[in-house]
């Protein structure tokens, strides 16, 4: 990926989110303790928000330019969003929750190689209400992927999944990573995840990056600047 | 009953489902403006679309005969540029039940809409739905067991409508005489006995679609 965020400000109850970065890694893995401005930084870049100030490009493609007046909305920014709960429709089934944002064409055929790489095909026909944590999460990843994204934005999706699952769910990101190849930027607080998983990570505290690099630099950074 | 009770029966809940057609459309979007965006100008927008509910409908009712009598701007316009007279027609009798029930269908559709969590219709957009599709695909069949309840809700208030439909259509037997325009004309009359079967009728409707109503809103937050 490269994704470009350039000068960007967007004010918060209790800060201002001031975040200018450029992110080049596979997988970017972003840490920061809780009300760091994690979630609000992904609302930006998928445009669930708009920034006062600043410029975002994905790839040389502008997504927000807050001096030129341009803003792509959400809904043609080709960025997956995967947020904490997972955000399942409850009215469809998990197959119907699976295609909302796949093209028409080759839907059908992506879905069952996605699905076989999340290992959900048996769930395909259930209703969404009675599946566990970890089978939602999986779900709203495949969903997000068949929408064809050129970055997958992950709000700490495991975070409601026990440890054990964890682990078997590990594998599946890296899969997404090294068999799909769709660059991810991954929110999480666990630095062994960051660690399986990203090439690059960032720090986030108080709404500013206060340390970016390899994940290995990033978790030996002194937390408190 | 007699034929001439089942008939008003009849016009009554025809114009009451008539008036449900006529405030699906500004009601869906009223409830959804006050739901989901904030505008300045808000609050005094609520208000107003629930000043009804608690006016006297017969005021509402002289409101609504001076916005649309033949004296006003529209009511000319309405008569003289569409040919439609509204004033002691069917169409008055319309206009009063959509008026008087829109308020019960705005509140209960908001809360349908509010209930809604926005994150599912965010996450929507991200996944490529433009927010026309949004709102058909998510909100809509998320809220559809709210928005019905509501309906219901005023139907049963168009069915029961009494003083501002007196006001607008007048009571004139055949032409713009409703149920409750009826049972008051019967009990002027002393037809006590005519008056109470239309009461029962009136009552046994306006009970089931309460009472579908409220089992609607029961599931949908169960």
């Amino acid at each position: 990926m490269k994704l470009a965020l350039r000068g960007l400000r967007l004010p918060l109850p209790r800060f201002t989110l001031e975040v200018d970065v450029e992110l080049r890694g596979r997988v970017a893995g972003l840490f920061g303790a809780s009300g760091a401005g994690k979630t609000s930084l992904l609302e930006l870049i998928v445009g669930l928000r708009r920034p006062t100030e600043g410029s975002m490009y994905l790839g040389g493609r502008m997504l927000a330019d807050v001096a030129a007046r341009r803003f792509v909305r959400p809904e043609r920014r080709r960025i997956g969003y995967v947020p904490q709960d997972g955000a399942l429709f409850p009215h469809l089934s998990v197959r119907r929750n699976l295609l909302y944002g796949a093209s028409n064409g080759d839907g059908a055929k992506r879905l069952a190689e996605i699905a076989a790489v999340l290992e959900i095909t048996p769930l395909l026909d259930r209703d969404v209400d009675g599946l566990s944590g970890g089978e939602r999460q999986r779900v709203a990843l495949g969903r997000a992927l068949l929408a064809s994204p050129e970055l997958l934005l992950l709000d700490e999706p495991f975070a409601g999944v026990d440890r054990p699952l964890r682990g078997r769910i590990l594998p599946v990101l890296a899969r997404i990573r090294d068999e799909l190849r769709v660059p991810m930027l991954y929110v999480s607080h666990e630095p062994e995840e960051i660690l399986a998983l990203c090439d690059e990570a960032l720090r986030l505290d108080q709404g500013r990056i206060i340390a970016h690099g390899t994940p290995a630099e990033v978790l030996a950074a002194p937390i408190s600047l | 009953m007699s034929g001439e009770e089942t008939r008003i029966l009849g016009f009554t809940l025809g114009m009451a489902a008539l008036a449900m057609v006529a405030i699906v459309p500004p009601g869906l979007a009223l409830a959804w403006l006050l739901a989901r965006r904030a505008f300045p100008g808000k609050a005094v927008i609520e208000t107003l679309v629930a000043l009804p509910l608690v006016m006297p409908p017969v005021a509402t009712g002289l409101f609504l005969l001076r916005l649309f009598g033949r004296r006003s701007a529209l009511g000319r316009f309405v008569h003289d540029r569409l040919d439609l007279d509204v004033i002691f027609t069917w169409r008055g009798v319309l206009l009063a039940m959509a008026v008087m029930s829109l308020p019960l269908f705005v509140r209960s559709a908001r809360v349908a809409f509010e209930e809604v969590p926005h994150r599912l219709e965010q996450v929507a957009r991200t996944l490529g739905a433009a927010p026309a599709r949004v709102f058909a695909t998510i909100t809509l069949p998320l809220a559809a067991r709210g928005l019905t309840a509501g309906l219901l809700l005023a139907f049963a208030r168009a069915l029961g409508e009494f003083g501002a439909t007196i006001v607008v259509a007048g009571n004139i037997p055949g032409r713009t005489q409703t149920s409750a325009l009826a049972i008051y004309q019967l009990i002027q009359l002393g037809r006590d006995d005519a008056a109470l079967r239309l009461c029962l009728a009136a009552a046994v409707l306006a009970f089931v679609a309460l009472f579908t109503s409220e089992r609607l809103l029961a599931r949908s937050r169960a």
